[in-house]
């Protein structure tokens, strides 16, 4: 949110429209509109519910997930989650959802495919380079000659 | 053994070059303005079906085939907005072009607020929608205000922009996506 989305607003977050409830005004059905919690049928849903946004990322505060962030936009998706939960959609359904809207951007565990190769596999190459610079050090140290052992009293 | 130490020099060469070059890559791209927006997976695609109320014609629905036809652009603002106040007088100096019709979609706003704000800076828009609960705004894939974009006659995303419009952004990105679908004045 620095610089970069000046005079973007995110649609105001709920401590604001609280601080602006004193006031009085005519935010005030917003907020209440707002505040309504998901009610859940058991702790089975709930639990599914949880795991489910932990996985989506928020696409106002890029760096939150669905779970953690209070922007007004992740109230709106975490309704429409369980909105589609409620209608029966599989998980994996309701994460192709968001993807078909928002991009795959909103996944923090991106699908294996030809565009997410390089990033699933850039780790292991970077072992790979790493060790092999570990191999080349321990090859030419073997090489070397031991140095004479000084006599020395511990 | 020599080829193991040519194999490792060149695996251990291309990882360092690539590191380096996505390290140099973000230092480049850090200071564009945008570079937190993210692009939208509906270009190309057909816009999303809707069917919203009108702001200032109460009881009226406008659905997204009835805009058919012609081409629109569909600029998304809220009167709690900033940077919509922004962008208003690039949105109105484009919208006088009549080059393409401008709807303006209401997110996320109240009925009076929104009305009030039009009647201070002025309405640019041929038809302003209301999306009051944001819901039909997911399926476009809004996720801020203001979010700006270009629906073809045939009823397909061609262009969008996130964050305020400016002039640049009109004579560099949207008049040239409007010249190659032959949108005239």
């Amino acid at each position: 949110m620095i610089a970069a989305l000046l005079g973007r607003a995110r649609a105001p977050a709920a401590w604001l429209l609280a601080a602006l409830l004193l006031v009085g005004g005519s935010v005030a059905a917003q907020a209440v509109r707002d505040a309504a919690p998901l009610q859940f049928q058991d702790a089975a849903e709930e639990r599914r519910f949880n795991a489910l946004v932990a996985e989506l990322r928020c696409v106002m505060c890029q760096n939150q997930s669905l779970a953690d962030s209070n922007a007004q936009i992740a109230h709106d998706l975490r309704r429409e989650v369980f909105d589609l939960m409620r209608s029966g959609r599989s998980d994996e359904e309701i994460r192709s959802f968001l993807v078909e809207r928002y991009g795959e951007f909103v996944l923090y565990r991106p699908r294996f495919g030809g565009h997410t190769v390089l990033l699933w596999l850039a780790p292991g190459l970077v072992l790979l380079a790493g060790g092999l610079v570990v191999a080349r050090i321990v090859r030419a140290r073997g090489k070397r000659p031991l140095p004479v052992e000084e006599e020395q009293e511990w | 053994m020599a080829g193991f130490r040519a194999l490792s020099a060149v695996v251990i060469g291309v990882v360092f070059a690539g590191l380096v070059g996505l390290l140099l890559y973000g230092v480049l791209v850090s200071d564009r303005p945008d570079r937190e927006a993210l692009p939208s997976p509906l270009i190309g695609k057909p816009a999303p079906s809707f069917e919203l109320p009108v702001l200032h014609e109460p009881g009226r629905l406008v659905s997204s085939e009835e805009l058919r036809g012609q081409p629109y652009l569909l600029n998304v603002w809220g009167s709690w907005c900033p940077g919509c106040r922004v962008e208003h007088p690039v949105i109105t100096r484009f919208a006088e072009t009549r080059r393409v019709r401008v709807v303006g979609y209401n997110w996320k706003d109240e009925h009076a607020d929104a009305m009030r704000w039009l009647e201070q800076f002025g309405n640019p828009y041929w038809l302003v929608l209301v999306d009051y609960d944001g819901r039909k705004a997911i399926d476009w894939g809004i996720y801020g205000a203001p979010e700006t974009f270009l629906v073809d006659a045939e009823g397909i995303v061609r262009w969008k922009h996130v964050g305020p419009v400016d002039d640049t952004v009109i004579a560099e990105s949207l008049v040239p996506v409007l010249d190659s679908l032959g949108v005239t004045p």
